[in-house]
């Protein structure tokens, strides 16, 4: 399918009055969690609101974010960037200059150049961003790029994306800069909200990848910088994040994603996520692109609660955690399960089926010779009810 | 996850309702324990937004803060808590009963037996999750380096008294419950999941409301299965999009925060403003009035989100107090009384806070004692509760057998002793090589055996006895398995260290020769503004 003929297919599946969700980020680095997901893949690619999607399919997603958070997000980033980005500047040499060649000298208080890069729309920012960074790198000077705009092709449009800040040092070499509101405490943080950031940096490390591809001398750092506040005070600690491993494994999925045109064309004719049509059509269009539904979802895909539905109706183990599904073997169900525990399916020369009787039996036999205490307990547990949730 | 969880797992899901895991209760809980129910800001660490906190199901306290940003109101809301909690903790302080304890004497370098103290019982914290362990934690580290003015009267914003010490026990406390099987700081939902598995998966589970939903026989209206009573309590929203059932906490559902939170925190601020401008007594009395009212709707506001998840954390423990103690938990509760009775004593031997991070040695010390927990509370549970053991069963680590014969031989070398063969028959399949060493319990000690051989008929395999017959020729009375016997055997060790008595590592008080650890730290440095 040539290029043009796919965007009219993706935007026939959003519907025709509907502009492409810009991709940001975050949801690409998301695609890299449930790398198994069709369904993902394609809403995605085709650029459709997966957020409105679940709310019209009745199952709205619980995401959303607190103003305080989101107050307290920018207050942090305007205080790391204040006075010409002369403390991030700081942080950054202090963190990362020591392995800088000869000419690295460090940053001088105000002198770093902060280039404007305001534009028109988002391939003008973009434009202008890749400007910015062909004069810096020519320059050889400290610059700081503020808010870049970085243009990445997915699935056959471009995704526009806006990392934090993105550094150039005299000797031509890119850090991306990514600053974050949770606190870094005694010089470490979460290491689930480090993991999320370092995936999104290195959605950034490849966008910039592209661009520096075709300036001479440039080179994209692996590592980022990881700005957060320090302890419990508004003042900013940083360390440095190699983002090495999630870089390749975001190009993978995104070199995957590019098959979209196939996921597409498999689509029955006139198949849409227009969210203006009823609720089962919509239904019936999302079931046709296979899913892979993980608890994992829940806490990066918009249709969660949607695909778990479907999942928990048709009895899938996965909906229960990839783990319980790894033990199972070739059952995927649940019905399944339980009639090859309890012997009434299932082939007892398979070692699934034999060891799912054997622990049925054990379990039978454990809760038979502690029955009575059970049934104590529930007797117990009842009296003090009434708790509403 | 043992198949037998997940057969649980996929049951609850079929009946609609949790299934067990346990048949008896795998933790201590004490008679009286303070449950705590905290709220954080949203995007700020360690900005304590509320708490619902007591010893009494039926009148919690309630602590609020009315502007999370403003100092003043957050250490108003830390001495609040420091004046709840710390006579809690203290009360058992000096409830004590004597004890032994293997020491090194610093002179000759011998080990000997010292007398020392240690409190007959400790205090409890229960929290709603595990979110909440790791936020005592946060407040423990945000608290202990704080000076009061007392401390250091130069000091910039100094804290209110006991705030420090506070910090201290919340961090004793926050790192006790790394302690496999510890049960001094624990979270109700860990509570839950150990002993039922609902027909949701483990990540699901986190939720409070909806983990309690799936076991509590008495939750949901009339004719609801546990299964949807748990999607309401995760889903259901009012008219004003506010969860039905507010999370569990620290975090705050960020619909409550945008619709309700924040704008009665704006109230509250309009009329801080409005009171400070006032020209006179009268106006003041009116903005006063409004600031009083500002202030009762954030905290009736708290209130409302924090009450289900305190009532969700009692009902908790009255399901779990269902559950008759596990033989063992008291033996892993004596720890925890150690474990509390060492920090009283590094607290009452004017020693520094616990340093931000632990040297190289107090590190290796801790991480090997949690393993040596863990393998120890395997032993344990599985040893207290046959549920468990069938687990161990279905690995190959244990099995249960019919003694069919008993034949007497002696050990050779100079003092013959009995070395029983005993011959068994079992169905299950342990993972058993040449002489491997078994064990059974025999009045609550293990006694060793080593396998010899399998017989030729399928599941019947001889045993040597090796220990605990007493030392003379003739066995001790009982102490060899007799002909028709059932006995559970393991091929784990049931003790994974010396005495049950001993201390851990980081109970030990530098005065009876623990390390002093690291000479005290500098207080965080503080920033001027009121905005974290
Ligand atoms: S929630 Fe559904 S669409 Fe989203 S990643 Fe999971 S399975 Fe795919």
């Amino acid at each position: 399918m040539p290029a043009t003929a796919l965007r009219q297919r993706l935007a026939e599946l959003r519907g025709p009055s509907v502009a492409p969700l810009p991709l940001d980020a975050r949801a690409l680095a998301a695609l890299a969690a449930n790398p198994g997901c069709k369904r993902r893949a394609l809403l995605d690619g085709a650029g459709v609101n997966k957020a409105a999607l679940a709310t019209a399919l009745g199952s709205p997603s619980g995401f959303g974010q607190s103003q305080f958070a989101f107050m307290r997000g920018n207050a942090f980033e305007a205080r790391v960037k204040a006075d010409g980005g002369t403390e991030l500047m700081r942080l950054l040499y202090e963190r990362m200059g020591a392995g800088a060649g000869p000419g690295c000298e460090p940053p001088v208080a105000g002198e770093t150049h902060v280039p404007d890069l305001a534009a028109a729309g988002p391939e003008g920012r973009a434009a202008r961003t890749a400007l910015a960074l062909r004069e810096a790198t020519a320059a050889g000077m400290w610059t700081l790029l503020d808010h870049p705009m970085l243009a990445l092709e997915v699935a056959g449009s471009p995704a526009y994306l806006e990392p934090d800040a993105v550094v150039v040092r005299p000797d031509g070499h890119w850090s991306v800069v990514e600053i974050k509101s949770f606190p870094m405490i005694d010089e470490s943080a979460d290491a689930a909200k480090v993991g999320a950031a370092a995936r999104q940096a290195a959605v950034y490390v490849l966008a910039l990848e592209r661009v520096a591809a075709k300036v001479a001398g440039a080179r994209v750092g692996h590592a980022v910088l990881l700005v957060c506040p320090k302890d419990f005070s508004n003042l900013p600690a940083a360390s440095v994040v190699d983002v090495r491993k999630q870089r390749s494994v975001t190009r993978r999925q995104l070199e995957r994603l590019t098959r979209i045109e196939d996921l597409a064309a498999a689509l029955p004719e006139g198949t849409t996520f227009d969210v203006d049509r009823p609720a089962e059509e919509l239904a019936a269009a999302v079931e046709a692109v296979e899913a892979a539904y993980a608890p994992e979802c829940l806490a990066a895909c918009e249709l969660a609660f949607h695909c778990r539905a479907k999942a928990r109706a048709v009895g899938a183990v996965g909906a229960l955690g990839r783990s319980v599904r790894g033990e199972l073997g070739g059952l995927t169900t649940i019905g399944e399960v339980l009639a090859a525990a309890e012997g009434t399916a299932g082939d007892p020369a398979d070692p699934t089926v034999a060891a799912l009787r054997r622990a049925a039996a054990l379990r039978t036999e454990a809760l038979r010779a502690a029955a009575p205490t059970g049934a104590e307990a529930l007797a117990g547990a009842r009296a003090g009810a009434g708790v509403r949730c | 996850m043992s198949l037998i969880s997940t057969l649980a797992r996929l049951d609850a899901v079929r009946s609609g309702r949790a299934q067990a895991l346990a048949t008896v209760r795998h933790r201590h809980l004490s008679e009286r324990p303070m449950v705590f129910v905290p709220l954080t800001t949203a995007g700020e660490a360690g900005a304590p937004l509320g708490a619902l906190v007591g010893t009494d199901r039926d009148t919690p306290r309630l602590l609020a803060v009315t502007q999370p940003r403003d100092r003043d109101l957050r250490f108003a809301f830390l001495a609040e808590l420091a004046e709840t909690v710390l006579p809690y903790i203290d009360g058992y302080a000096d409830d004590i009963e004597a004890a032994e304890r293997n020491e090194t004497d610093p002179e000759t370098g011998k080990r000997v037996k010292v007398e020392v103290e240690l409190c007959s019982d400790a205090p409890q914290l229960i929290v709603p999750s595990r979110a909440g362990i790791e936020y005592v934690r946060l407040l423990g580290r945000s608290m202990r380096f704080r000076r009061t003015a007392e401390q250091d009267p130069d000091t910039p914003y100094p804290a209110p008294p006991h705030i420090p010490l506070l910090g201290r026990w919340l961090t004793h406390y926050g790192e006790r419950a790394r302690v496999p099987g510890s049960s001094l700081l624990l979270a109700a939902t860990d509570l839950l999941g150990r002993h039922w598995a609902t027909g949701q998966s483990s990540l699901e589970d986190q939720h409070l409301g909806a983990l309690l939903a799936w076991i509590d026989p008495t939750s949901g209206e009339a004719g609801e299965s546990g299964a949807e009573a748990a999607l309401r309590a995760e889903l259901e929203r009012d008219g004003d999009g506010q969860l039905v059932c507010p999370p569990a906490g620290p975090a705050t559902d960020p619909a409550f925060d945008n619709k309700l939170l924040a704008p009665a925190i704006d109230r509250y601020d309009r009329a801080r403003k409005a009171l400070a401008a006032a020209e006179d007594g009268l106006a003041a009395d009116a903005h006063l009035g409004e600031l009083a009212a500002a202030e009762r709707h954030i905290r009736e506001l708290l209130a409302a989100q924090m009450r289900p998840t305190w009532d969700a954390v009692w009902r908790a423990l009255d399901l779990l107090r269902g559950l008759p103690e596990g033989a063992r938990a008291a033996d892993r509760w004596t720890r925890d009384r150690w474990s509390y009775t060492g920090h009283r004593d590094r607290v009452r031997a004017g020693e520094p806070p616990q340093p931000r991070r632990d040297d190289a040695v107090t590190a290796a010390q801790k991480l090997a004692s949690r393993e040596t927990a863990q393998a120890q509370l395997e032993a344990q549970e599985a040893l207290d509760d046959p549920l468990v053991m069938a687990g161990r069963r279905l690995a190959g680590e244990a099995f249960t057998s019919e003694v069919l014969d008993v034949e007497m031989t002696m050990s050779e070398g100079k003092r013959p002793s009995p070395r029983p063969l005993v011959t068994v028959r079992t169905d299950d399949a342990p993972h058993l090589g040449e002489r491997t060493k078994v064990y059974r319990s025999l009045d609550g000690r293990p006694q060793t055996a080593e396998f010899v051989r399998y017989e030729e008929e399928a599941g019947v395999l001889v045993l040597r006895v090796t220990d605990k017959m007493g030392r003379g020729k003739e066995p001790a009375p009982g102490s060899v398995p007799e002909k028709g016997e059932r006995i559970c055997w393991t091929l784990f060790e049931h003790d994974q260290r010396g005495g049950p008595q001993l201390p851990d590592p980081e109970a030990t008080p530098w005065t009876h020769g623990g390390p002093p650890g690291a000479s005290a730290e500098r207080p965080d440095p503080v920033t001027a503004e009121d905005i974290l």
